[in-house]
């Protein structure tokens, strides 16, 4: 017989203070009780003596001191999990919303997870493909990693997330996939995207949709991510799966975070944010990862809107300490009408080295990405030297790089939203621009290579 | 006065919050002291003391920990175990060790383990260096021990005893079997390879000296112009992506020190991964043996544990120290003090205490100091004054790349060298992405000598030149902005080409190429010396009206272009660079005479 405390003292935000109560531990799961008999979940912030601070995931709104009921379940939040939940949609907290029938789950697991051994992981090494050349031949992507997209509002990340979902695959390989694609705090149109692109190519029969929209509470945005990476770890690590985890957008679960740390009147950190919020979202990014002698891998790719595009805030900021590299969406690119507009020179796949070259892509693809990093940032040098002082006052050498800039802009980084590129057409094309530039200045690539893949038709 | 009845066992938790637990019935405790939390036997630390009520940080995820479970102290404070066994080892904050907690447990780590740090069973061959009747005292070495084929154990008289070897013996030994008898004023003292050391107190030594010899990282842009001296301190702060790690990891596998220990404070899981799969491939330029086994890794990865994490640094230097003790030239890499610094803000934030700066808590300062200030060149303990340096560098990651922020303003305050990561470098796949006009080394006077006696007595001026033309393209690119380079002189363009010069083909280096990634010092005395060369008689060249187009299509240009995948036996080619160079450039002068 679980014991049921009428005892709620304060209610402050999505926070509420029971007292008298015993036997309560840190961390476990607690359900609310309100007068209309709606049932709320909650989890225990803090115990001091016989008071315990709840977290409400649902809000507090129409909550009364003296008729909720609270009960302490002894236990954390968990996902009940089976292989039943790929194809399915569920809202934020782990029920259906499909209309389909309920979950009868293998097990129960926490979904706080357990962090990763070190010494349990293997590197991720594995090049996947996605399509996108910005990606694959700039930023390459590899199994196990995780990789943001940071964006700013207005600029088309879902529509770039959602090709990811649909091209991604690794080379030669058959493999089981998985795509897990949890929303927090996105627009009902936004979800519906994805749920239509994912019905559209049927994809949406090999992923499981943890939705919630923005008029749903903001708290539960908490455990959402949470949900979703318990999800994958069991696709991944128990029936090894390659599971693609999609997160979008974590700008709002870091305001949910800022929600309840405000409301919990702690010392705030920059902007309001909590000091632990690092560890916060580590504990998210770092569920990624490959582990020796287990087939599956869990990829991730967390979205987040950079709020006035700007890099040093809190959230893309931190993120950026913690994920594998970044993928940066230019606005400037965006209104030129390039899509994808992936901005390259800040954009990062700290993995890539390991992930490219013989084997896995093609030889020469290190030497012709650092080629072709070095010559757009030099063609963009040029163009700006070119709006300060005048085109007239480039060299005959900066007026190629310029023209380099412009057409690597045009043919290299723009496709289609359905242009699936293989790596063998994104490096050729980027051989094809680099003709561009005279062949004594391609200083970073091997002589072999050059005499090799280098078609001569410029010069 | 009262009397004390309470017993420690009577101690209760009354307060869970996070990674802090608060207790009462905690008359006995001190602090510092290491507990055990609730039924779980959770490791933690107090950290203060009210009354009978001693807040604790808990080194473990707490969930499920509630009020009234018991709290046990073990009255001494939070220690590292020393003794052999401890090199190619991968440990937690705490100094769990990891491999085999994995082999216990699987691939999650899962809580209340507890597994000695330093194998119990395995035998060593002692080798002792002292014999009966040999008055010893603290630091002095009895003997020794092959920990790994490329470090030798020197096994210490601990800390507190000094007097009469009565015996020891030769032979195989676990680390916890007696190999001496000492006779004391205290009466006999049993010695055993493992010691045990406080991680949170300085190990002592006789002395300390400054820094005199360079810690060769084989990285140009640090050894020929913020160089850090064995026993210095450095720090490298910059954004996310300007390569921090890449950085360390390179120092780490190529340094020249004898002893690595790498502490991953609060960063990416795969980053360790990748020290611990990459080690054991690389080979130690000297013996060609696996750098794994001169290296100790300290893995607290972010979503790991916090207080644990503000733990690792200090569990990391003091097995650091203990190698120097030995006499060992020990480098500490810590990435990131940034991670530390906010575990320590969280756990202040959650004593409630008033928080400084940035809600960091008012004694970061007085910490990182403290930090730092455990690196040295020492006089180890002991009768034979053994020297051993201790050098330590620490990444710091300020959020948005902003020096102004208070951990990297109280870190510069203390740390000697300054490595200057910068974005908009590592945009330009310019790596490694050290400012050039921001960093500094304060240690540059200190080894100039070293430096001149060993590789050229004119290094420092060679430097001092190539750093001076840097300077002058910064402000000359000024101008080229404003007004186009048209607008400068030849002599001004010759700086602009060799700077260039200095920067690509000098100061970038591929940490992924396989000759690259290592200049010996050498070659990187050789490089600079033909691009400095060239400068001096291109300027030469134009003095006698030779026209700057000429000067800047040279042939042995494609040869300095490639300067830096020389291989170490092909010196030679140096001399054939220079060779070719001043031909060329006299061959122009001539033919306008």
């Amino acid at each position: 017989m679980v014991k049921e405390y009428l005892t709620i003292s304060h209610i402050a935000g999505p926070l509420i203070l029971v007292e008298e109560t015993s036997g309560i531990t840190y961390g476990e799961i607690a359900e609310i009780e309100l007068a209309t008999k709606e049932v709320r979940r909650g989890k225990v912030l803090e115990v001091t003596g016989d008071k315990a601070l709840v977290q409400l995931f649902e809000g507090t709104t129409g909550l009364n001191v003296y008729q909720a009921r609270v009960r302490f379940l002894g236990k954390g939040i968990e996902l009940g999990v089976s292989t039943d939940l790929l194809g399915r949609i569920f809202d934020g907290l782990g029920r259906p919303i499909d209309g389909g029938p309920k979950i009868i789950p293998e097990k129960r697991i926490d979904i706080n997870g357990n962090p990763i051994n070190p010494t349990a992981r293997d590197y991720p090494t594995e090049f996947i493909q996605t399509g996108i050349s910005a990606i694959d031949g700039m930023n390459t992507l590899v199994r196990g990693q995780k990789l943001p997209i940071f964006s700013g509002a207005g600029l088309p990340h879902p529509q770039i997330a959602a090709q990811i979902a649909r091209q991604a695959r690794v080379l030669g390989k058959e493999e089981k996939f998985a795509v897990i694609f949890a929303a927090m705090g996105i627009t009902f149109e936004e979800a519906n995207y994805f749920i239509t692109d994912f019905r559209r190519t049927g994809a949406i029969e090999r992923a499981v949709l943890f939705v919630n929209l923005a008029d749903d509470p903001a708290i539960e945005r908490i455990a959402t991510p949470r949900m979703a990476l318990t999800c994958a770890e069991y696709l991944a690590f128990e029936k090894d799966m390659h599971v693609l985890v999609i997160l979008t957008d974590m700008t709002n679960y870091a305001n949910a975070l800022r929600e309840i740390s405000a409301a919990r009147k702690e010392v705030p950190g920059r902007r309001g944010y909590p000091g632990y919020m690092y560890t916060d979202l580590s504990t998210i990014y770092e569920r990624a990862g490959r582990i020796k002698g287990k087939a599956g891998s869990i990829t991730q790719i967390p979205i987040l809107t950079m709020p006035e595009d700007d890099k040093t805030h809190p959230i893309p900021d931190l993120t950026g300490y913690i994920t594998e590299g970044q993928i940066i969406l230019s606005r400037p690119l965006h209104r030129k009408g390039v899509y994808p507009p992936i901005d390259v020179l800040p954009s990062l796949s700290r993995l890539k080295e390991k992930g490219v070259g013989k084997d896995k892509t093609r030889e020469d693809h290190g030497d012709v990405t650092n080629q072709l990093f070095a010559c757009y940032a030099r063609g963009k040098e040029a163009k700006e030297l070119a709006i300060i002082l005048g085109e007239a006052a480039l060299t005959e050498l900066d007026k190629l790089y310029a023209k380099f800039s412009d057409k690597f802009e045009e043919e290299f980084l723009a496709q289609g939203e359905e242009e699936n590129r293989s790596i063998e057409e994104t490096l050729d094309l980027g051989w094809k621009l680099l003709t561009i530039i005279p062949t004594s200045d391609l200083k970073r690539i091997r002589d072999e290579y050059i005499k090799k893949y280098l078609k001569q038709s410029n010069q | 006065m009262e009397r004390v009845t309470t017993s420690p066992t009577k101690a209760r938790i009354i307060k869970v919050s996070g990674p802090l637990v608060v207790a009462e019935g905690m008359e006995k405790a001190r602090m510092y002291d290491m507990v055990r939390v609730g039924r779980m036997g959770l490791i933690g630390e107090i950290i203060e003391i009210k009354e009978d009520k001693a807040s604790i940080q808990v080194y473990e995820e707490t969930s499920g920990l509630g009020p009234g479970e018991p709290v046990e102290t073990t009255m001494a404070p939070l220690s590292v175990e020393l003794g052999p066994g401890l090199m190619s080892g991968i440990y937690d904050g705490i100094q769990r060790p990891l491999d085999i907690i994995r082999d216990k447990t699987g691939s999650y780590i899962t809580r209340g383990i507890t597994l000695p740090a330093v194998n119990r069973r395995k035998k060593w061959d002692f080798v002792p260096l002292v014999k009966k009747g040999d008055k010893v005292r603290a630091g002095d070495i009895l003997g020794t021990v092959q920990e790994t084929p490329l470090v030798i154990h020197k096994v210490l008289v601990p800390t507190g005893i000094e007097g009469e070897i009565r015996v020891i013996k030769k032979g195989k030994f676990t680390v916890t079997q007696t190999i001496a008898k000492v006779k004391t004023v205290s009466g006999l003292k049993e010695i055993r390879m493992l010691q045990k050391w406080p991680v949170r107190m300085e190990r002592m030594v006789q002395k300390k000296l400054p820094p005199e010899t360079p810690l060769v990282t084989g990285q140009r842009v640090i050894d020929t112009f913020f160089p850090v001296a064995k026993g210095g301190t450095a720090c490298i702060p910059g954004p996310f992506g300007s390569g921090k790690t890449v950085i360390l990891h390179c120092i780490a596998a190529w340094a020249d020190a004898q002893i690595i220990v790498y502490i991953g404070c609060g960063e990416r899981g795969n980053e360790m991964t990748d020290v611990l799969l990459e080690f054991p491939k690389l080979k130690d330029p000297k013996t060609g043996r696996p750098l794994i086994e001169r290296t100790i890794m300290i893995a607290n990865t972010s979503n790991m544990p916090v207080a644990a994490r503000e733990a690792s640094i200090y569990t990391g230097i003091t097995i650091a120290e203990y190698y120097r003790d030995m006499g060992y030239n020990v480098a500490v890499m810590a990435d990131s003090t940034s991670r530390w610094a906010e575990a320590l803000r969280e756990i202040s934030g959650r004593l409630e205490e008033m928080p400084g700066e940035e809600g960091y808590p008012a004694y970061l300062g007085t910490r990182i100091a403290e930090f730092y200030e455990r690196a040295g060149r020492v006089i180890c303990q002991g009768t034979k004054n053994r020297e051993g340096t201790l050098t330590v560098m620490g990444a710091v990651s300020p959020p948005g790349g902003d020096l102004s922020d208070p951990v990297v303003q109280a870190t510069l305050r203390t740390v000697k060298v300054f490595w200057a990561l910068e974005d908009r470098l590592a945009y330009m796949r310019h790596f490694p992405a050290i400012n050039w006009l921001n960093s500094y080394s304060l240690y540059l006077d200190n080894i100039e000598g070293y430096l001149g006696k060993e590789i050229a007595s004119d290094w420092m001026k060679l430097r001092n030149i190539a750093m001076a033309i840097l300077q002058e393209e910064d402000s000359l690119q000024e101008i080229v902005r404003l007004v186009g380079r048209e607008a400068l002189s030849s002599r001004e363009q010759l700086v602009l080409e060799t700077s260039k010069s200095i920067r690509e083909d000098y100061l970038m280096q591929d940490a992924f190429h396989e000759i690259d990634v290592y200049a010996p010092l050498a070659k990187q005395y050789r490089m600079l010396r033909v691009i400095l060369e060239l400068h001096r008689s291109s300027k030469h060249a134009l003095e006698k009206e030779v026209p700057l187009e000429k000067l800047l299509t040279l042939k042995v240009k494609e040869r300095i272009d490639r300067m830096k995948y020389i291989e170490k036996k092909n010196m030679k080619e140096f001399d054939s660079i220079e060779k070719e160079l001043k031909r060329e450039i006299e061959s122009l002068v001539e033919r306008k005479e």
